[in-house]
């Protein structure tokens, strides 16, 4: 599950692939055309669109992928840069930005791009650049307060507007084909060409469907979190459970046993999991199932994967999330935490037995109430101090 | 020898997007571009006035947030990239020449002042914004950041706004 860095790549190796990226990136932005200023300063005056049509195309094509991977689950949207969003400083540093690029005619990647080519006016550029960075450094504590106010963290623009992921992706989708058209005709008016005949109409019409259907394809493409969380809120999932039950009794046998096989999923709270906790178990919550950390766990062969809860509810919806995700090896604890702790832990010898013959089962829970608590000890103190590596969301940014 | 004409916007938009769609595949973050002048200036600050550094605000919260050194960045290797791929294609595609480029009755000089001024405004501007037309417009559109996208329309709305009070440098026709 991506992204790749830092486990399957490690950091120092990033390094190298960010040479790479930038080599494709530089390509890229200097065949389209994004090293001259005229190309560039052409999308304000009417004249030239291409920078519309490269950048809404890249933007379209890398958000439809973002979606379409974290809706199979191969990107784990959890772990990803996500802008953070300051209201006041996106929208006063943007329109300085916006004055910048209309004075210089260029943006910091096109000026690197066309200084690479030996562009004089955007060595310049870059001059100016890192003369700005200076000023906004010494000047930090005047304009601290607009760099850090309205603070709305890392929020993403569906949600701001209170749409679904799908209908804010299938719209942008339908701006950038329409703006597509539309650009065309200014285009031509603004270079005064009349009478222009489009080489490939076909080819466009046909490419601006299949942008449109890519958008529209992604209501299909619910994240799958949500389609799947949609089921496990049904009343009913024990059907699809049955089978998977463990009883209190046997993860007991399991532990004192110490099968190593065993390897549980707390759901109760953190507080409660720092209180108290079985051995080879980790503390997760059920939206963890669709993250990169629980995967890892779940993916290591030959286990015995038990859920467990405060009761049987919290449980069982986890392990039936766990296996709508395709993961084996699942169980769930019946009785929870909670009859796990009244039957085995806290075992008291009812009064009634305690009179007659022991059976079997409650000889076995005498046995376990004395034991596994040592064993739970022993388990804490040894992995006492060992905090638990926990991936961490991509810093970005600029 | 005769420029090669350059590539179809939207084919090189596709690309462009892949190579996005990869880098946030790979590392889980976007591209960008205005991170990395950041970086150097913090290097050569930190350089030629150690003390200034040591005693200045914005380069103590710089350091605590970045404690690798500032070029240790992934920004910078990604631009070094960025030279090298520009000037392949520049090579292969017979744009390689040094000159100054402006609109026929734009003079140099107002050209020259022009570029400096820009970069100033525009770095600076993507410094308060957390980043440029990469880093906060495009990468922040391809995750939907309501940041990136809000930066990314007051660029271009404001280039828009602003763009007839400079109309006279950018005359290219006639």
């Amino acid at each position: 599950m991506a992204p790749l860095v830092p486990d399957l790549i490690g950091n120092e190796l990033n390094y190298v692939i960010a040479i790479f990226i930038g080599i494709a990136f530089g390509f890229i932005l200097e065949q389209a055309g994004f090293s001259t200023s005229k190309k560039l300063v052409g999308l304000f005056y009417g004249y030239d669109f291409t920078v519309l049509r490269v950048f809404f195309t890249a933007g379209v094509v890398a958000m439809l992928g973002v979606i379409i991977l974290g809706h199979f689950g191969m990107l784990d949207l959890s772990l990803i840069y996500i802008n953070p969003t300051f209201l006041w400083s996106a929208i006063v540093g943007g329109l300085i930005m916006g004055l910048g690029f209309i004075i210089g005619g260029f943006c910091p990647g096109t000026s690197v791009c066309a200084a690479a080519i030996g562009k004089i006016d955007a060595m310049l550029f870059i001059l100016g650049s890192l003369l700005g960075v200076y000023v906004f450094a010494e000047g930090y504590p005047i304009w601290e307060g607009l760099y850090k106010g309205a603070n709305w963290g890392g929020v993403r623009m569906f949600e701001t507007l209170g749409v679904s992921q799908a209908l804010f992706a299938f719209a942008l989708t339908t701006v950038a084909v329409g703006a597509f058209w539309a650009v065309r005709f200014v285009e031509n008016k603004v270079n005064k060409i009349t009478g222009y005949k489009v080489s490939n109409q076909k080819v466009y019409l046909g490419l601006s469907a299949f942008a449109l259907l890519f958008g529209l394809a992604t209501f299909a493409l619910p994240e799958k979190r949500e389609a799947v969380m949609k089921n496990a809120d049904k009343a009913d999932v024990s059907a699809g459970i049955a089978g998977m039950e463990m009883t209190a009794d046997e993860l007991a046998y399991r532990l004192l046993d110490q099968d190593a096989r065993v390897f549980i999923y707390d759901l109760r709270t953190k507080k409660e999991f720092d209180y108290l906790s079985l051995p080879n178990s980790t503390n997760i919550s059920v939206q963890s199932l669709f993250e990169k950390d629980t995967r890892k766990q779940l993916l290591v062969k030959n286990r015995i994967n038990v859920f467990m809860a405060d009761d049987d509810v919290l449980a069982g919806k986890a392990v039936y999330v766990a296996k709508e995700l395709g993961y084996t090896g699942l169980r769930y604890l019946t009785g929870g935490f909670n009859g796990f702790n009244r039957n085995i832990l806290q075992y008291k010898t009812p009064a009634l037995a305690a009179t007659g013959v022991l059976t079997d089962s409650l000889r076995f829970r005498q046995t376990a109430s004395a034991q596994l608590p040592e064993l739970i000890r022993e388990y804490k103190a040894k992995h006492a101090g060992s905090a638990k590596k926990a991936s961490k969301r991509v810093l970005g940014g600029c | 020898m005769n420029k090669t004409p350059y590539m179809n916007p939207y084919l090189a938009g596709f690309f462009l997007g892949l190579t996005l769609l990869a880098t946030i595949y790979i590392t889980g973050r976007g591209l960008g571009a205005s991170g990395a002048v950041k970086s150097t200036v913090v290097a050569a600050v930190q350089t030629t006035m150690p003390e200034h550094a040591q005693n200045t605000h914005f380069y103590k919260e710089y350091s605590a947030e970045h404690p690798e050194p500032p070029l240790k960045n992934w920004l910078v290797f990604e631009v070094i990239g960025v030279i090298i791929g520009a000037f392949i294609s520049g090579l292969i595609s017979n744009r390689l020449k040094f000159t100054l480029e402006h609109a026929p009755k734009t003079k140099a000089k107002v050209r020259i002042a022009g570029a400096i001024i820009g970069g100033f405004l525009f770095s600076f501007g993507a410094q308060l914004g957390r980043g440029c037309t990469s880093g906060a417009a495009l990468s922040g559109m391809a995750v939907l950041s309501t940041g990136g996208i809000i930066t990314m329309m007051a660029i271009f709305g404001g280039a828009y706004a602003f763009a007839w009070f400079f109309r006279k440098i950018w005359r290219w026709e006639e």
